[in-house]
């Protein structure tokens, strides 16, 4: 199932593991990635707290975490290599995998042909 | 979307549509902030190649004495700068700086000597002010006018004199800080050989209704690519080079702005025209004593860029104030994080380490000497 938030993050969930990342109208808008900060593994967020961080040349933004959850895994590659996200954002740059306290609220979430809608 | 319809436009406004820029509002314009290249590919092919600005926001002032000697015009806009106007050349132009009665500073500016009129170039944001100042410090011995009808274009970097040299050949005589007349295909420019970017380069003044034109003819060149105010602020970030409001105002001296290579001798204590400008008193006393402050360059250790506005502390548990970021961000021909900041004299010398508040944690930086990139201007 993929759900989008209208905070520009995707979210591809397979049973109560949700993988995160920014969406490619995000990754353009912000423009030549040139810093990724990740959270650890292990760490817990609500819905809506800041979750990474990402920084072009000419500013930081937050990445919030689209729902309740446990991070369990996060994606060294942007870290390593920042320029990954805006070359295949909804695909190898994927943020953090979130193990979901609440699975069934992915389904208040929008839908892909709701998030091409917000974004015209 | 963000609405824009109150902003002023510069004459390439249409052009840069054209080009496909993302606009935003900068100190009442809309302006440019990046073409479809991007930031760091309009960055690195303005050091590898050129890159074309438009500057059209920034006032462009004209100072004509009444008594038609330009010495008079020296020796009055002297009574408001720290600047050796006078001994300034027909055809030569130098950084200044406006002070305020505190030693403060209201803005940077750019001075040439046309010969029988001073020309001058400041800050969009301040271009108002600055001209109220000029008349009221100048208005009896000289004609003060700000030209509204003249756009500014920049050409930067390595390729701009080759460039340059296809519309106008004797380009290739100046030398850094020069200004000339020329005619580049009818139209009568004014080029002064500067910027704002560590490289060398041109900023050329053209009447309004030639500005597209002129343009045109330069973006036509491979070499040169348009160049969105991203890309110009990571350039002079680079190049060590201060942007007012945020590295220097009136909260700021020049010599804590590190800016002390602005003030002549001859307006030093000592030189023929010593003090005489707004807040000579504490500006010479720091020049003699020193400062509690300095502003310096910033090197994080690690790739967390750090920007302006984070706090410096001696130590990494942020206990002892150290100083205060300016301006701060990624530096692509650095290919790291790059920063400017006031900082505490006991703690400015080259190489000391402190620590910057980021996100609620202490990244190490390194003072460190400016600029961060070699400068290539043509002396």
């Amino acid at each position: 199932m993929l759900k989008f938030t209208e905070e520009h993050e995707w979210l591809k969930i397979e049973g109560d593991i949700a993988t995160v990342g920014i969406t490619g109208h995000a990754a353009g808008q912000l423009g030549d990635l040139v810093f990724v900060e990740l959270p650890e593994a292990g760490a817990t967020f609500s819905k809506g707290d800041s979750a990474a961080t990402v920084e072009s040349v000419k500013a930081a933004s937050d990445v919030y975490c689209p729902l309740d959850g446990e991070v369990v895994e996060v994606n060294q590659a942007i870290v390593d290599d920042p320029a990954l996200v805006n070359s295949d954002p909804q695909g190898a740059a994927w943020f953090f995998k979130l193990k979901l306290a609440d699975p069934s609220a992915a389904n208040a979430l929008l839908d892909e042909a709701a998030y091409k809608e917000l974004i015209g | 979307m963000e609405d824009l319809s109150h902003l002023k436009h510069t004459p390439l406004h249409a052009l840069h549509l054209s080009l496909g820029a993302r606009m935003v509002p900068f100190a009442g314009y809309e302006m440019p902030v990046q073409y479809p290249e991007g930031v760091l590919k309009e960055h690195l092919h303005t050091r590898n190649a050129a890159g074309l600005f438009d500057v059209s926001h920034m006032g462009q002032i004209v100072i004509r004495p009444k008594s038609g000697s330009v010495a008079d015009a020296a020796l009055a806009l002297e009574r408001l700068v720290p600047v050796d106007v006078l001994g300034l050349q027909e055809g030569r132009q130098r950084y200044g700086l406006f002070t305020n009665a505190e030693g403060g500073i209201l803005d940077d500016l750019m001075i040439a000597n046309r010969g029988d009129h001073l020309f001058l170039v400041v800050n969009a944001a301040c271009k108002d002010a600055d001209f109220a100042h000029l008349r009221n410090g100048l208005g009896e011995s000289c004609d003060v006018m700000m030209l509204p009808d003249r756009a500014l274009i920049a050409l930067q970097g390595p390729r701009a004199e080759a460039v340059l040299c296809e519309l106008w050949a004797d380009v290739a005589s100046m030398r850094f800080m020069d200004v000339a007349e020329a005619d580049l295909h009818d139209v009568t420019c004014i080029i002064s050989r500067s910027g704002y970017t560590g490289e060398d380069g041109f900023e050329i003044s053209v009447p309004a209704d030639s500005a597209v034109d002129v343009a045109e003819r330069l973006l036509e060149h491979p070499d040169v690519m348009p160049i969105g105010l991203g890309a110009r602020d990571s350039l002079r970030l680079e190049a060590g080079l201060c942007l007012y409001g945020n590295d220097i105002d009136t909260g700021t001296t020049p010599i804590e702005a590190s800016l002390e290579w602005a003030i002549q001798k001859s307006r030093r204590a000592g030189g023929d025209r010593a003090g005489g400008f707004p807040g000579a008193d504490r500006i010479l006393a720091e020049l003699a004593n020193g400062v509690a402050r300095r502003r310096v360059g910033l090197r994080p250790e690690g790739r967390a860029p750090v920007r302006g506005g984070a706090r410096l502390f001696a130590d990494a548990e942020g206990k002892t104030p150290a100083g205060t970021v300016t301006s701060g961000g990624f530096g692509p021909s650095v290919d790291g994080p790059i920063a400017m900041g006031y900082v505490d004299a006991a703690h400015a010398e080259n190489g000391t380490r402190l620590f910057a508040e980021v996100r609620g944690k202490y990244l190490p930086v390194a003072a460190s000497t400016l600029p961060f990139v070699k400068q290539t201007y043509k002396r």
